[in-house]
């Protein structure tokens, strides 16, 4: 009964955690001035959250199936977002998307590999 | 199990995320920034399959969870794709 008890508190932590990653990860989104920083809080801050509520359901679900599949959805998003959001990225320097003014450096301009920054 | 409230609380979390990243969708004024919105909506409707896994206590959505992320993760790589080739050709 009290570990019933004791993995429903545990299971709500997550849930709350993870979600509230996700509206940080969206909030980044409208907020940040910049296609490469939006993209870094999407990958990051989104990539925790689905974490939290895929631990939640790992927690939860007391089916062996269920708990089995909530950790491969967590390991899917693991293995996928970086890859997103680095082709996100290549694609957006190669379209010229600039930088926002501020920032310190830019390595690949100095590389000549992308034509449009030339 | 968890107390209906929490579920609640974090449905409309979820929600309010969505409906940001649909407010950079519209904004956006590259098209980088539209694919990378679609993409985090994506991420968000498969975490609200996870959550109706939750209301239910079933475990069938998961699955649809995974289909959808898995959807569209081959979205954004094919949009990459496509916006690198049409950078190409413009040179």
């Amino acid at each position: 009964m009290y570990m019933i008890k004791l993995a429903g508190y545990l299971g709500e932590f997550f849930l709350i955690f993870g979600s509230l990653f996700f509206l940080i990860a969206c909030l980044g989104i409208v907020r940040f001035p910049d296609l490469y920083t939006r993209v870094h809080a999407a990958s990051k801050a989104a990539t925790l959250g689905v974490a939290g509520i895929g631990l939640c359901a790992f927690i939860i679900l007391d089916s062996t199936a269920a708990s089995t599949r909530s950790l491969l959805f967590i390991g899917f998003f693991f293995l996928t977002a970086p890859v997103a959001s680095h082709m996100i990225s290549r694609a957006a320097y190669t379209l010229g998307v600039h930088l926002v003014p501020k920032s310190a450096r830019d390595d690949l301009k100095k590389s000549g590999h992308f034509a449009s920054e030339k | 199990m968890i107390r209906i409230e929490v579920l609640n609380f974090s449905f409309y979390v979820i929600c309010a995320g969505i409906l940001l990243a649909f407010y950079r969708m519209y904004k956006g004024p590259s098209l980088p920034d539209r694919v990378l919105a679609a993409d985090v909506i994506s991420t968000g409707v498969s975490l609200l399959a996870v959550l109706y896994c939750l209301f239910s206590h079933t475990d069938y959505y998961l699955d649809a969870a995974i289909a959808i992320a898995l959807m569209g993760f081959l979205g954004t790589i094919g949009f990459s794709r496509f916006m690198e080739r049409k950078a190409h050709v413009h040179d």
